[in-house]
């Protein structure tokens, strides 16, 4: 066990938590989901998100283990396990990010840092800072064709590829988890600006906020 | 806009995910103490400014974050390879041969340039 000082973000204490929308759901409003809505917003707030940083070799046999899914050794790799619910991007030749559900995060990171005892590596809680936004619908790429300058077309972005690039100059990580959903990680302080974004984006295709 | 093959990605991205960080393949002197003012001078704040290859350095400050290494036409602005921190250019101002058919007067002439 390595002797980080580290600590559970979640507190025991009941103290209200709103997600990183809850501003903009109330100053921008929610247009609901209906019959014409051929894109579909819906944001996955309060996840837990993991950066692990480290050797490619020691890292994927200690995720193995404790989460079961296979470090994606190739660029742009996102690999999820058999629910879905979890999954394991490529970030840098040293960096990953885990995505786990919220109030994982802190007792996987402590079974990693067990795991990996003294190796050289680093995992950083970074769920506060970054949410999820999905986008789905049949329209959902057309309206990323018009905010990201990464091809975006299927033969370009098949599922199980990740990216980070720019988003209507915002950072923004892509990602593609099944054949029709896309997700965006964005910065918690962009939330709302990519919120609005997307709601002026979508407008064209009906866009609906499913909560 | 250039569109950047990224060796650590292993892809092309848009210029718009790069920033460019000068000249490659600056070598910090070894012992700083043992410098002359002048050869730490220059090692600081002077730069090559050629007409014709440069080797640069560049991030990509949005995809993955690693820096990396440029060669490019700076007449042309074609680049003509990337390649990894570490790494030895195969492309240099000497073994450039270039596909036009111009003299070879001119082509020495947009060679040229200024060295640091």
């Amino acid at each position: 066990m390595s002797n980080v000082a580290t600590f559970d973000t979640r507190t025991e204490a009941n103290i209200p938590v709103e997600s990183p929308l809850a501003y903009s759901y109330r100053r921008s409003g929610t247009p609901a989901v209906t019959t014409a809505s051929r894109v579909v917003l819906k944001e996955r707030a309060l996840l837990g998100h993991l950066i692990l940083r480290g050797g490619a070799i020691v890292l994927d046999e200690a995720l193995r283990e404790e989460l079961g899914i296979n470090l994606p050794g190739q660029p742009q790799g996102l690999v999820l396990d058999a629910s879905g619910e979890r999954s394991v991007q490529w970030l840098s030749p040293d960096e990953w990010l885990i995505i786990v559900p919220g109030g994982e995060e802190f007792e996987l990171e402590n079974r990693l840092r067990a795991r990996l005892g003294d190796a050289h590596y680093s995992i950083v809680n970074v769920g506060g800072g970054q949410t999820v936004l999905e986008l789905s619908g049949e329209k959902a790429r057309e309206v990323l064709m018009k905010s990201v300058v990464y091809d975006v077309h299927p033969s370009h972005f098949p599922v199980g590829k990740g990216v980070t690039t720019v988003f209507a100059k915002a950072t923004v990580i892509i990602r593609r988890p099944t054949e029709d959903c896309w997700e965006l990680v964005v910065r918690r302080s962009f939330a709302d600006y990519c919120y609005r974004w997307l709601l002026d984006a979508g407008e064209e295709y009906g866009i609906g906020v499913a909560k | 806009m250039f569109y950047i093959y990224c060796p650590y990605c292993g892809e092309h991205r848009e210029e718009e995910e790069f920033h460019p960080k000068g000249q490659a393949h600056i070598v910090r002197p070894k012992e700083p103490e043992s410098c002359s003012d002048e050869e730490w001078g220059d090692y600081l704040f002077f730069r090559d400014n050629p007409r014709g290859i440069h080797h640069e350095l560049w991030v990509h400050a949005v995809g993955c974050r690693k820096f990396f290494n440029i060669t490019r036409h700076t007449v042309t602005y074609e680049i003509l390879e990337t390649y990894k921190m570490g790494e030895q250019p195969s492309i240099t101002a000497e073994t450039y041969a270039p596909q036009s058919s111009e003299s070879e007067a001119a082509r020495v002439a947009k060679q040229a340039g200024v060295r640091a």
